[in-house]
């Protein structure tokens, strides 16, 4: 189990290879990535404002609640703050479990969590040189009470 | 004492990260201390002015507005995440 807030990049591939590298009983490996677009060139960066400490536990807490639901074999989620630019990963969830099913559930049960629970803060950055705070989704409340 | 950080624009609005504040008599809830903190500046009244938008949490965990603050040692006031 890997849990990470960091603001350095990761390597995606190398992360879910990790999920069964070693090992016969992983059947399954399903990998989320959050990547920063550029909203049609609107968009020069994203600035994402975290609460270390606590994000650090929240995502723990939603790793073993997701392990508490589904068979798993590993759970990886790498969140990254800091300044980034279109193009490159934001955020990261890679499950691993001996079939799909669980693997995709978890998965998107993850994210969905993680949207509404997660102590992260987007801001923008915009080509015209604005700056604002990106507007929370009521559709992401929606996804996660679904669970 | 008990030590208060914003984020975001509730941050941005107050002008500060952090704070340390002796809880004033009365103040029993999450919700109460939010209302206390709105009376002492236009910075505060404005980061507060919709408290129902402004999530909190106790020592690094969420939690609702009429939870009590007891012997909690930090708590944090941010408006909804949007991290993914």
């Amino acid at each position: 189990m890997v849990v990470r807030v960091t603001e350095a990049p990761f390597d995606l591939g190398r992360e879910a290879q990790a999920l069964s590298h070693g090992r016969t009983d992983v059947g399954a490996v399903v990998t989320f990535s959050g990547i920063c677009r550029d909203e049609a060139g609107a968009l020069n960066a994203l600035t994402l404002e975290c609460y270390v400490e606590m994000a650090e536990a929240e995502l723990l807490r939603l790793e073993a609640e997701a392990r508490s639901r589904w068979p798993l074999t590993g759970v990886t989620i790498i969140h990254r703050h800091g300044r980034i630019v279109p193009g490159e990963d934001i955020m990261m969830v890679a499950v691993a479990s001996a079939h799909r099913a669980a693997a995709f559930e978890a998965a998107m049960f993850l994210m969905d969590y993680l949207k509404t629970r997660a102590p992260f803060w987007k801001s923008e950055e915009l080509s015209d040189g604005a700056r604002s705070w990106v507007a929370a989704k009521a559709e992401d409340d929606a996804a996660a009470a679904r669970w | 004492m008990i030590t208060i950080k914003y984020f975001a624009w509730v941050r941005e609005r107050i002008g500060k990260a952090e704070e340390a504040l002796e809880l004033p008599a009365g103040v029993i809830t999450v919700a109460d201390l939010a209302q206390h903190l709105a009376g002492l500046g236009d910075e505060y009244a404005y980061a507060f002015e919709n408290p129902g938008i402004v999530r909190a949490a106790l020592d690094k965990r969420h939690v609702s507005p009429d939870t009590a603050i007891a012997n909690s040692r930090e708590v944090a006031f941010f408006p909804p995440m949007t991290g993914g």
